[in-house]
């Protein structure tokens, strides 16, 4: 499907375009982008991914990302039988306690994925099975890959 | 009937126990907490970060050039695949063409490090299930493919002989002689291979029907490469995303439906097939030409987001760039084919006995560093 007719699709779904309003743009990346609000995510994710036309069944890059006022995370989606690709952003600015809905109900491979973005950027999943910490130890202090995070030691950045 | 009525009210204890991270069968610094009952496995935990250095985060303070030097210490048996991943990124973005002789070039040594990468799980697979012998035969070949890079480049491991804009230098002149002694010797010595290890009956009741991967489960746990064309899935990107010279050679895609650990070997054993076919196919027709385009020596991307897909000996690399325009990347992230495959170990494992877990966890084929990063 192309990126405009994944478009007019996509927006058929959104009952009430006022409240949940999705942001389109092919601007500054080579895949089309979605935008979506936090309360929103899981449903549209759910659908992506089982709706026969889309069907986004392979999850294949999940990353936590600081924009510096906002954090986030992006989920890069392609569909094994139409080969199309798509990327969905969820934002939130609530930095002292970012929640997003998980998606490991949807693809498996998003447990161990937001499992690594609760440990480098503090983010955490709803309904997640067991998000703790993956690659630092129970006891580390802050979130490595956040741009405010202070490294004391310089052990990263020198 | 007395007897399945003691069975029934016998209560069996599980337990943890700990399997590495030093254990020999882990190859690198990987901790699984097991949960077993007898020698049943019920749960495998994979306890990662022994060998994390933060790359990403590095990456955000170092140059282009600097980054792709990193990559050569995630999966350093695809080092040289690694390194193409992130030198196309950045060419893509910067709209460069890079000369054929440096599509070629590339796509020669990519595949000659596949074979090299093969090889040595070959070696070590056979190792995992006791058979030492298949480790020796292993690195005497591999030994070549590493003669060869060190002839090119210095370096036998961690090349660095992609830049962006095209390669540090031009090969040797021996290269090509040298690669194609390689292709014949090794024509005679992969099917020596088979007659030890593949046909070996022992061998084969070890891995038929173990570690069971169902081509719904290989996709929605995001498995690539290998692990995933053992179970049906299509999802090699050099015939779906081509990049370099991968759209001027043809070949088959290594594919197996059956999704056990011996399915997942069979592919691996046909990719160093078909990428010797692939080398043969490009050896003789190495176009003239630059080895690089130069490019400023302050790297700057523009505004805007990057991805860039390859295929490692492991699956699918990805490297995902968020530019602001600076010489730096805002944040760089690598999708590592590894991190993915580790998810379904627990998946694969849950209901087999230790020295299963040990089978199947070889046909994963992990590297540690490439999972951590």
């Amino acid at each position: 499907m192309t990126n405009e007719a994944l478009q007019n699709l996509i927006n058929t779904w959104i009952p009430d375009p006022v409240t949940s309003e999705l942001e389109f743009t092919e601007e500054e990346s080579q895949f089309l982008n979605i935008s979506v609000q936090p309360a929103d995510l899981h449903q549209l994710m759910f659908q992506l991914k089982n709706n026969t036309d889309t069907n986004f069944d392979y999850l294949f890059c999940l990353s936590g990302v600081d924009w510096g006022k906002e954090l986030g995370v992006v989920y890069h989606l392609e569909s094994t039988t139409h080969r199309h690709i798509i990327v969905v952003k969820v934002k939130t600015e609530d930095r002292e306690n970012p929640v997003f809905d998980s998606v490991c109900d949807i693809w498996k491979t998003a447990e161990f994925h937001e499992r690594e973005v609760f440990d480098f950027f503090g983010i955490k999943f709803n309904n997640h099975p067991n998000l703790k910490r993956l690659f630092l130890t129970e006891d580390w202090d802050g979130f490595p890959l956040r741009k405010d995070y202070v490294d004391e030691i310089n052990m990263i950045v020198k | 009937m007395e007897t399945s009525t003691v069975n029934n009210n016998f209560k069996s204890e599980e337990y943890f126990i700990n399997m590495g991270p030093q254990h020999p069968a882990t190859h690198g610094v990987l901790r699984l907490l097991l949960t077993i009952d007898g020698e049943t496995i019920k749960k495998v935990e994979p306890d990662l970060g022994y060998i994390h250095r933060s790359i990403e985060k590095m990456c955000e303070r170092d140059s282009y050039q600097q980054i792709v030097h990193l990559t050569d210490r995630m999966d350093y048996l695809s080092s040289n695949i690694n390194n193409e991943a992130v030198c196309l990124a950045v060419e893509n973005a910067l709209q460069i063409e890079v000369p054929d002789r440096v599509k070629v070039i590339r796509t020669i040594i990519g595949e000659l490090t596949r074979i090299a990468s093969h090889n040595l799980w070959w070696g070590v697979m056979g190792m995992d299930v006791g058979a030492l012998t298949t480790y020796f035969y292993a690195f005497r070949d591999r030994e070549m493919i590493n003669d060869i890079f060190e002839e090119t480049c210095g370096a036998r491991l961690t090349m660095n002989y992609n830049i962006p804009g095209g390669l540090m230098f031009d090969i040797h002149p021996n290269f090509v002689k040298r690669v194609k002694e390689f292709i014949a010797h090794f024509k005679t010595k992969l099917p020596e291979y088979d007659t030890l290890l593949t046909n070996n009956v022992i061998f084969q009741k070890r891995m038929r029907g173990v570690g069971m991967l169902s081509k719904e489960d290989a996709i929605s746990y995001g498995a690539s490469g290998p692990v995933g064309r053992g179970s049906g899935y299509s999802c090699d990107v050099r015939k779906l995303h081509p990049y370099s010279a991968l759209d001027k050679v043809t070949f088959n895609e290594a594919l197996r439906t059956e999704g056990d650990s011996f399915a997942r070997y069979e592919v691996r054993i046909q990719e160093m097939w078909e990428s010797m076919s692939i080398v043969e196919q490009l050896i003789d027709n190495i176009p003239e030409g630059d080895y690089k385009v130069e490019t400023n020596a302050v790297i700057k991307l523009p505004k805007g987001e990057f991805y860039q897909k390859v295929e490692t000996a492991r699956g699918e690399l990805g490297v995902y760039i968020i530019s602001t325009g600076t010489k730096n990347p805002y944040r760089l992230k690598f999708r590592s084919p590894g991190f993915s495959n580790l998810s379904l170990l627990n998946h694969i494992a849950v209901g087999g006995k230790i020295g299963d877990l040990v089978a199947s966890m070889a046909t994963l084929d992990l590297v540690i560093p490439d999972i951590d990063r």
